[in-house]
């Protein structure tokens, strides 16, 4: 099972990214659950979401406490929200940050990426999650740039869902490249 | 066919397959998207032949469902917590009325204090209404139990509850199979009334009855409740036997063949349920521990429940439910189903409000249960901060 | 017209009552009081829009008195398919009935729902409103007693001024049901802009059926509330519930209307108005207005309630009959 968490701030689609990394984990025969910490979600305020991804049935639903990845939609919630709890060794970091981001890890592979200006250039908005998911196909293999782009698909239509899919792949480049 | 789809999306494709002709609701969380769902399917055309109403509060949206359930057609309506409360004396109407309504309820803890997250408090206060209510574990559970349950309640003319955790399971994208029109036409033939409001043949519906009279009505009541078991029954495994899915029935077991301890539970906790079982059984070598995931919850199973579970030595009840004073309510009908065999009852109260529940918790509490009503989770610091601060203010 | 029968033979339209043929949707055996108003206009109501409706109708019934009377296991009175709702929901399930027959493809068989005053002013409004929110295709009626009879003449929403109930009991101090309470439904029916808003009284059984009738044909939601004297309650001779449901017009007491859209269209002028004393001095409920320690003024404040209403009603304007 690979157990993946998602932080953020409420209005970054922080849960649609989950449910977008679920649906492509499905489009590849995988089982996949997607669901958020329940809190009361306004703008801004801190967001947390999971997602698990198995060859096998998924049976449990407790919060993800031990991710194999975590993506960081705004590093300012990387303190208050204790994002990086629980990390497996060797597990991965995403981060949503134009500039290489300081952290204690010890046994984690880390990337930044600046997804919000990737996502302004491309869509003309600053939600970072498609972008983030593009990226996060190419640093973890775990699923396909083109199994993202059919979930982001799914979640939009017309001009944005080309916008974002457009952004994916340019943050899937970037990050392959940058291996 | 398979999708990937929010629970409370898969719920109103599976009613939208049963073809409701009246759908109403009044928003509430964590029922909202459910309903929102359906009406998106009555607009869009895909659910044809359907009136959708936006009414004016919970009490409008059942009594809508009852006024056009005995005017002869299938209806269906959904609501939580303080929504189900709010609609309590019409929800006893309903079965009273022998009115086959099927109604979601998005499992919600009940204020005070106000809490919008999951527990079992709203189900366990109309447990005495009269209509049938079954827990789903997972989303495909919970959209296969709404087909079986319009045929359960046209069968049986009873109102059916389906118990779905809110946010756990209406909020979680899962893969659900769900099946074809012209396959749920076949196992859901259209609705045939009993009786209905029609001017061609014109009745009474709902007289005042007296004293004289009173208590028969009602011990048919519990009859039919009785009579209930077996329809499940029969419904589930026709349902098995047709989507090749063991979803419904009264319940299932999970590796309790030769288990010392079988945990006892209802909804989406048996999932970290099992896996916790499974991580204790493979660690331990032998498989002690068993699950009993109990689906319907009325009309109780109890033969069946002791049947599973006679074996055992011990009994772990995971409960979402609390009375306060007395402690677990599943737990103690239960204990009722296995009054006589010698096996130790244990009432483990969890998840009130949301409450997280992990595995870590769980195997603890498997392995060395305290005593015999645990609270999973309690800070007791806090509580022995608060019980000092009420005996101050008592002055004692 | 002056007559306290029905039938006027001199009149073109021939009451539904008044013919031997006329369906009795509420049949005998009930067990409504001697001299109920409320079973009197539920009969006559119910059978104009049997009438109108060629027999297609379907009826839901709020708790209340004329439920109580007419459906206790195993009697029935009703001649008509009827459900029993519950006492704050009859609009909402009614709205439901509505939407099942729309589906149906039968929107030729034509839902009414009915209630006290109790049911529908206080703890019905609710659902009174979403009905009238959604405009669904229901006639609502509303049998005013102006209490809550069936539980023993509490005051409701709908109780006049000053007058007396089991929670307002005059003593020296007070006077009964305060002036400065109290529900228009009527009004709040029109400002919901519904089709159809009308009241009527047993006091004028033509124009009662006239009423149900033409309500009965309008798509949407109709509302019409109608004046039920109560000997029991307001305290008065059995025999006397017609009069004193036209002492009521003549006073101005009870003015009848129609509105169509939120916009008066219609009312039944007053001929030879009378001082509202002479409604008031027959029934018990306003017993405590006269005598050696009445309050002088109270009589004067119901005479204001009534002349308000002949103006605002345009009660002294054309007829619409």
């Amino acid at each position: 099972m690979f157990q993946i968490r998602i932080h953020g701030r409420g209005g970054q689609g922080v849960v649609t990214a989950a449910e977008m990394l679920s649906i492509a984990a499905f489009l590849e025969g995988k089982d996949a659950q997607a669901f958020p910490s329940f809190g009361s979600e306004r703008m801004g305020a801190p967001v947390v979401a999971f997602c698990r991804i198995s060859e096998k049935e998924i049976r449990s639903r407790e919060p993800i406490l031990n991710p194999d990845a975590i993506i960081v939609q705004d590093k300012t919630v990387i303190e208050p929200a204790r994002a990086f709890d629980g990390i497996v060794d060797n597990g991965f970091v995403l981060i949503n940050s134009p500039v290489d981001v300081e952290t204690d890890l010890k046994n984690a592979r880390v990337k930044c990426i600046g997804a919000t200006e990737i996502a302004l250039e491309q869509v003309g908005r600053p939600i970072p999650n498609a972008v983030l998911l593009g990226s996060f196909a190419a640093l973890t293999g775990i699923i396909k740039i083109d199994s993202v782009i059919k979930a982001i698909n799914t979640k939009f239509s017309g001009k944005i869902a080309e916008k974002n899919v457009k952004a994916a792949q340019v943050a899937y480049e970037k990050t392959l490249g940058e291996r | 066919m398979l999708y990937q789809l929010e629970g409370s999306q898969a719920v109103a494709r599976a009613i939208a397959l049963c073809r409701p002709e009246v759908v109403c609701a009044y928003p509430i969380t964590p029922q909202t998207h459910i309903v929102e769902g359906v009406g998106e399917l009555v607009r869009s055309g895909q659910l044809k032949n359907c009136q959708y109403l936006n009414v004016e509060s919970e009490m409008a949206a059942i009594s809508v469902a009852i006024g056009s359930e005995a005017a002869g057609v299938r209806s269906y309506t959904a609501t939580s917590s303080q929504g189900l409360l709010y609609m309590m004396e019409a929800v006893y109407n309903a079965s009273g009325l022998e009115l086959p309504i099927v109604m979601t309820l998005g499992n919600r803890a009940i204020g005070s204090p106000l809490n919008i997250w999951n527990d079992h408090a709203d189900a366990m206060s109309a447990r005495d209404a009269g209509w049938l209510m079954l827990f789903a574990e997972n989303n495909q559970e919970a959209a296969d139990l709404h087909i079986q349950a319009f045929k359960i309640a046209e069968t049986l003319r009873l109102p059916v509850m389906v118990c779905m955790d809110g946010f756990i399971l209406t909020h979680a994208y899962e893969k659900v199979d769900l099946p074809d029109q012209n396959e749920v036409d076949e196992f859901l033939p259209p609705y045939k009334p009993a009786f209905s409001l029609d001017p061609k043949h014109p009745c009474a519906i709902g007289a005042m009855v007296s004293p004289g009279d009173f208590m028969e009505v009602r011990y048919m009541a519990h009859r039919r409740q009785l009579e209930a078991c077996s329809v499940i029954e029969k419904i589930g495994t026709e349902f098995n036997a047709k989507f090749k899915r063991n979803m419904g029935g009264l319940l299932r077991t999970y590796q309790i063949e030769n288990a010392e301890t079988v945990v006892v539970a209802m909804g989406s906790v048996l999932g970290t349920i099992k896996d916790t079982v499974d991580e204790l059984n493979h660690m331990s070598g032998d498989d002690k521990f068993g699950v009993l995931s109990l689906v319907s919850y009325r009309p109780f199973p109890d033969k069946v429940i002791c049947e599973a579970l006679k074996n055992a030595k011990r009994v772990i009840v995971v409960e979402k439910a609390l009375a306060l004073g007395r402690g677990g309510i599943l737990a103690h009908e239960v204990e009722l189903a296995l009054k006589g065999l010698d096996i130790e009852i244990i009432t483990v109260v969890a998840g009130l409000g949301g409450r997280v529940i992990t595995k870590a918790m769980l195997a603890e509490v498997f392995k060395q249960p305290k005593g015999n009503l645990i609270f999973l989770g309690l800070n007791e610091d806090v509580i022995r901060r608060e019980y000092k601060t009420v005996l101050d203010e008592r002055g004692a | 017209m002056s007559s306290l029968t029905m039938g006027n033979r001199f009149g073109q339209h021939v009451s539904v009552q008044s013919s031997s043929n006329r369906p009795n949707t509420l049949t005998s055996g009930h067990r409504a009081c001697q001299g109920c108003g409320e079973g009197l206009a539920a009969r006559c109501a119910i059978d104009a829009a049997y009438t109108a409706a060629k027999g297609k109708i379907a009826v839901v019934n709020a708790t209340g008195c004329l439920e109580v009377v007419s459906c206790a296991f195993p009697d029935n009175s009703w001649n008509v398919p009827w459900i029993h709702s519950l006492f704050g929901n009859t609009a909402a399930v009614a709205s439901g009935v509505a939407a099942a027959f729309k589906n149906k493809g039968q929107t030729d068989v034509r839902v009414i729902a009915q209630g006290g005053d109790g049911g529908t002013t206080d703890i019905g409004m609710g659902c009174l409103s979403g009905m009238f929110d959604r405009n669904d295709d229901v006639l609502y009626i509303c049998y005013d007693n102006q209490a809550y009879m069936n539980t023993g003449v509490q005051r409701s929403s709908a109780t006049p001024a000053l007058a007396r109930t089991a929670t307002t009991m005059p003593n020296s101090q007070y006077s009964g049901s305060d002036p400065e309470t109290g529900k228009n439904v009527p009004d709040i029916a029109m400002a919901h802009g519904i089709p159809y808003v009308a009241v009527a009284s047993v006091g004028n059984l033509h124009d009662l059926e006239r009423k149900v009738a033409k309500a009965i044909n309008i798509r949407g939601a109709k509302y019409i509330q109608i004046h039920c004297p109560c000997p029991l309650g307001w305290g008065f001779p059995t025999a006397e519930t017609i009069r004193i449901a036209r002492l009521a017009l003549k006073s101005g007491m009870y003015p009848l209307f129609e509105a169509e859209n939120g916009v008066l269209v219609g009312s039944t002028p007053i001929e030879d108005q009378i001082p509202v004393e002479e409604y008031l001095r027959i029934q018990k409920r306003f017993a405590h207005l006269f005598g050696k320690n009445a309050v002088p003024e109270n009589v004067g404040i119901l005479q204001k309630i009534a002349n308000k209403n002949i103006e605002k009603y345009r009660l002294g304007g054309i007829s619409n009959e």
